[in-house]
């Protein structure tokens, strides 16, 4: 074999034939996609502020699980994981990405009961995000705190 | 049956295809080989509860298809070769023990419709078994759930991806004269060039089916000319390309007769990124359309090379590249049969 698919040069030989990603469209589409669902988000806000006289700020908890309603209701009915194919990091970063991670778990290992399969593995995808946001919550508000101590 | 080469298995006393059964799911029984299965299912879970059903239902139907259309009772069965891609070969499994036959489970990833008619054909030529029935399932929504996520997780895939298909592929071997002959098989290595992306599978299996065809024809003496078909398994849209590049570096030209499972299945607007893989894909093109145009003369030499990725999430997360292998088996048209 000549030396352009020898072994050791494989990975960068096969480059030229995998098709390439359009990050521009792709940011395009995440952008638009995840702007449409934070005014989604802003409207359902507006919404609980008008109608049920919500303060601003007590307006965000029903706001987020509202959004995360849809979202689910969404990968139930299959639609979430068209959208994210679409949509990229677009609807993967919103909270409704979150609870699509969540319920889509839920769904696939229903079959194994609701104990071993549904409650084990919720989180099997949205796990590392909760640690993460954990941890770093946690670190960044030692760092508030402390800074508040000495400054 | 003797040795040809290095590792080419040829069955001097003949092996005969009596029949084959296929059985698949809904976008494989819309596209453009949807005449050539025997059952169709219009929705993914097959009537079934689970996927994990789903999947036993397409190969209990393909092997029964294949029984009914070879007139045979699975009580005269001898041997039963099968595999899946779940964990533990469980479709597999499960349908040998309703079948209630001598069985011998393999794995081979995607490559195990070949493996199993290889290793069937050797049985029937060396008269260990009278019959043997081979197999092979996949699943989308199984292989999904095995290899990547939940079926609704809304994860973007890259182009380079591949799309499981859903369905199963079974045939009947035994030396009974019929119009479809399996002659020769070549036996693959396992071949590592160090990628390491889940969704590139193509590129993964590519080396796998160089060194398995290019085997085959210096063992058997033969060039791509001698073929009416050289059909690959699923290297897709990223992988056929590189293939046939590697070959055509070694002076071998394959691209007038080379053709891929992946690519034959679905048309080029169904949403299947890069085209079909999994078990299935080989196994259902290979028993419906291929063997029909055996039948009925429009191929009479085909070479089958059914490729497999044998990926394992656990060491794809430990940083392993992913291994590959191919199994090549020639079939014949038998003429005056």
């Amino acid at each position: 074999m000549k030396q352009s698919f020898d072994q050791k040069q494989y990975n960068q030989t096969i480059k030229t034939y995998q098709p390439k990603p359009n990050y521009f469209i792709n940011c395009l589409k995440a952008f638009v996609v995840g702007g449409l669902i934070c005014m989604l988000g802003e409207g359902i806000t507006t919404f609980y502020v008008e109608v049920f006289n919500f303060s601003e700020k007590d307006a965000g908890n029903p706001t987020v699980t509202t959004l995360i309603l849809i979202a689910a209701l969404l990968t139930g009915f299959g639609v979430y994981d068209k959208l994210g194919q679409f949509a990229g990091a677009g609807s993967a970063v919103p909270v409704t990405g979150f609870a699509n991670s969540v319920s889509s778990a839920a769904l696939e290992h229903k079959s194994e009961g609701l104990v071993l399969g549904v409650a084990t593995n919720l989180f099997k995808l949205a796990g590392s995000v909760i640690v993460f946001g954990v941890v770093s919550a946690y670190l960044l508000g030692i760092i508030r705190y402390s800074w508040k101590i000495w400054f | 049956m003797s040795k040809m080469g290095s590792r080419t298995w040829y069955f001097e006393k003949p092996v005969y295809i009596q029949a084959t059964g296929t059985s698949v799911g809904p976008l494989e029984g819309e596209g453009p080989l949807k005449d050539t299965f025997d059952q169709i299912h219009a929705e993914l879970h097959c009537g079934e509860n689970n996927w994990e059903l789903a999947e036993r239902r397409l190969m209990t139907e393909s092997v029964n298809a294949c029984l009914k259309k070879a007139g045979v009772d699975k009580t005269d069965v001898n041997l039963f070769l099968a595999g899946d891609l779940l964990n533990q070969n469980v479709t597999a499994n499960y349908v040998a023990k309703q079948l209630e036959t001598p069985f011998l489970c393999m794995f081979g990833a995607c490559s195990t419709s070949m493996e199993t008619l290889a290793n069937g054909a050797v049985f029937v030529n060396s008269g260990y078994a009278d019959h043997v029935l081979v197999a092979a399932s996949s699943h989308n929504a199984t292989a999904e759930r095995q290899f990547r996520y939940p079926t609704e997780y809304g994860g973007q895939k890259p182009k380079t991806a591949t799309f499981t298909v859903t369905g199963s592929g079974a045939a009947l071997l035994s030396k009974q004269k019929s119009s479809v002959r399996v002659e020769s098989a070549t036996i693959g290595k396992v071949m590592d060039y160090g990628t390491n992306d889940p969704f590139d599978m193509g590129s993964a299996m590519a080396p796998a089916a160089y060194d398995t065809i290019k085997t085959h024809l210096q063992d058997m003496g033969r060039t791509a000319q001698d073929y009416d078909l050289i059909v690959t398994g699923d290297l897709s849209a990223v992988g056929t390309p590189i293939l046939r590049d590697m070959l055509a570096e070694d002076g071998y030209d394959i691209t007038e007769k080379h053709s891929d499972c992946g690519l034959m299945i679905y048309h080029s607007d169904q949403p299947v990124f890069s085209g079909g893989s999994g078990c299935a894909c080989s196994a259902v093109v290979t028993y419906g359309k291929i063997m029909e145009d055996l039948k009925q003369g429009r191929l009479t030499k085909v070479l089958v090379v059914a490729t497999g990725a044998l990926m394992s999430p656990t060491m794809i997360q430990q940083k392993e590249t992913i291994p590959a292998i191919a199994h090549g088996v020639v079939l014949l048209r038998e003429e005056g049969s």
